[in-house]
């Protein structure tokens, strides 16, 4: 057939005109050293970003050093202040001024951190295998075996944060998907929810989180359950699912009337149409609100593990910042770069399912 | 048949496939209501193809989606073999101006979704075998397992084309199918909607702006004049017999007596 192998068409929407792209796209050669240069300006400006951080921490260690001296000087006299003086140049670390760190302290207190969890991890194996005997008898017995219960190590942290949020993701799914279909589908319903909506999508999770606390510190009372883990991604669950429930609800009630028409001459049924016409095509929204829903979720987890106290990254800049231990600060700037780059890649892995099932371009 | 036993031979009663009694649409505007028609009478004889073409806004797309149940009818009333409609039903199958494929599925599982709401008890294959053979006639027998999203617009209209008759209506409803295309194309499908047609002769009505595809399909072209208030004022008849072929149909003398006919009252 003519237009099957010579596309003559003139497409108003040419979304997928593929000899016009390939027309257009640019020769493999040039691709390379694009891609080549947008690496270059991007490292260009991490090491612009690294001098800026050095220069920035060195202007506040030499201005807390100084005042310090001064403060030493007068309290205790010239001899006290030289001796403190000498005592920072040292690089002691009982005198050091407690600021902003350098990109260096913030490398090596990185590499304490992994040696850490390198030293947790072979603790962890090696009561493993202390107590593997014993933990046979104590099954065989029908007793529960005994855990290890020593410190979480940064690593550990990080997997329990993911976990949570992971758990939180999929509640705020379980809710805002089936929701937001009803709602999407009966205005009456959207107008009488709207206000619900409306009011508790802005509250912040730190309410979020007492309101959780309240009710599952009465639903699970001695049940000696894990509570600050229920609660937590509870909590981040609630927080995150108004994204998704709003995009599901106006996904659904947005499909195309061509294909409402479609469907109503195919007489399909209810769940049919549903199922086949109006999930389908609310797709592409639902994901948008699903990418939406992770970032947040991320987001306030941290916030939420920190004040419920419950194990994760939230807790540990929180331990970190109470401690003020010499690398505290350069530990909870690593804690940051960790966040941000988790977030990024839970971004990255929804923008690539997003691509897989959707029919339509997603927005980069 | 002349009278020559003597015993009356009883013409059977022709009954129209499709019939429109003194139809009336109007829309309740706050100055009174906005009359689209005003008691259309029409009568479709099976197998007919009929054009209806007319300027924009003069009410034929009003006309054809009352048709397919997709629009209330304010007084009178639609027949379908003498029997008023209700609602809409794949027994009356509509081929939309835009293809409305659902870019989720595949060219196959488009027309197959109908397929299954009309032969709800055939087996698997034979549903299949059902949307293959349409899906054949209009020339995408390669390319059934593409998303429909991935077609040119001149194939998707042509799973649109598929996808109706596939469902086999008793009356099919063609709302402009062609007129997102350029020429080229249009012409193409025209050609493989009436190769179709004339095999399966099913009764259709089809609203057009275009003058020459008014002609070359139809058995009759109703003209209709500019509404509020839109009547029919006009009704040709194309006497090409068929199959037809555009090559002898733009040839034949009666062509451009049609395209005349058919200008001057939509200039007027």
């Amino acid at each position: 057939m003519s237009d099957f192998t010579i596309s003559v068409d003139k497409k108003p929407f040419a979304l997928f005109d593929r000899v016009k792209s390939l027309r257009i796209a640019p020769p493999p050669r040039k691709k390379l050293l694009d891609l080549f240069k947008n690496l270059a300006i991007s490292l260009l400006s991490m090491l612009v970003f690294l001098l800026v951080w050095q220069l920035g921490s060195s202007y506040l260690f030499n201005m807390e050093a100084s005042s310090k001296i001064e403060k030493a000087r007068i309290d205790q006299g010239d001899a006290a202040a030289a001796e403190l003086q000498m005592c920072i140049n040292s690089g002691n670390t009982s005198c050091q001024p407690n600021t902003l760190p350098s990109p260096a302290q913030v490398w090596s207190a990185g590499g304490v951190l992994w040696s850490d969890h390198v030293m947790i991890a072979r603790k962890k194996v090696e009561f493993k295998q202390k107590v593997a005997e014993t933990n046979q008898q104590r099954r065989a017995e029908g007793l529960t075996p005994i855990r290890y219960t020593g410190r979480p190590s940064f690593v550990d942290q990080i997997f329990t944060s993911i976990k949570t949020v992971l758990v939180g993701f999929l509640i705020s799914l379980l809710i805002a998907i089936p929701v937001g279909t009803v709602i999407g589908l009966n205005q009456t319903l959207r107008t009488s929810v709207n206000w619900l909506i409306q009011i508790f999508k802005p509250v912040s999770p730190v309410v979020w989180l007492l309101l959780v606390f309240m009710i599952v510190k009465t639903v699970t009372l001695n049940s000696g359950l894990d509570t600050s883990f229920i609660i937590s991604s509870i909590s981040v669950g609630l927080c995150a699912m108004w994204a998704t429930l709003v995009n599901t609800s106006l996904g659904v009630s947005s499909v195309n009337e061509d294909y409402l028409n479609v469907a109503k001459v195919l007489k399909l049924g209810v769940f049919k149409k549903i199922y086949r016409v109006i999930l389908p095509s609310a797709i592409p929204l639902i994901f948008t609100g699903m990418r939406i829903t992770v970032s947040v979720a991320w987001m306030v987890l941290i916030a939420i593990e920190l004040l419920a106290q419950s194990p994760g990254l939230g807790s540990f800049v929180w331990e970190e910042f109470q401690n003020g231990a010499n690398d505290s600060n350069a530990k909870i700037i690593v804690a940051m770069f960790v966040i941000g780059i988790i977030g990024f890649l839970l971004d990255r892995i929804m923008y690539w399912i997003q691509q897989s099932v959707s029919f339509e371009k997603a927005m980069a | 048949m002349k009278q020559s036993t003597g015993t009356a031979i009883v013409q059977p009663r022709r009954v129209p496939m499709l019939e429109m009694r003194d139809l009336t649409k109007k829309y309740p505007t706050p100055k009174g209501d906005y009359v689209v028609l005003e008691d259309l009478q029409l009568k479709i004889m099976p197998e007919e193809f009929v054009s209806i073409i007319g300027h924009s806004g003069c009410g034929k797309t009003t006309l054809l989606t009352m048709i397919a149940g997709l629009n209330e009818i304010s007084d009178g009333d639609i027949l379908v073999n003498e029997l008023p409609i209700l609602g809409p039903g794949p027994e009356r199958a509509v081929i939309f101006q835009a293809p409305s494929l659902f870019p989720w599925m595949t060219t196959l599982e488009n027309v197959l979704l109908g397929v299954r709401q009309v032969f709800p008890h055939g087996t698997k294959k034979e549903q299949l075998d059902i949307c293959k053979y349409y899906l054949n006639r209009v020339g995408l027998s390669e390319a059934l397992d593409r998303k429909a999203n991935q077609l040119s617009q001149g194939m998707q209209q042509r799973v649109g084309i598929a996808r109706a008759f596939a469902l086999k209506p008793k009356i099919l409803l063609l709302d402009e199918p062609f007129g997102m295309l350029d020429s080229l194309t249009r012409a193409d499908l025209q050609d493989v909607l009436l190769e179709i047609w004339d095999k399966e002769k099913i009764t259709a009505l089809q609203i057009t702006h275009d003058v020459d595809e008014a002609i070359f399909l139809a058995d009759r072209v109703i003209m209709m004049t500019s509404g509020p208030r839109a009547q029919i004022g006009d009704i040709l008849k194309i006497e090409f017999k068929r199959p037809r072929d555009r090559k002898s149909i733009l040839n034949h003398p009666d062509y451009y007596h049609y395209r005349k006919h058919l200008i001057d009252f939509l200039e007027r």
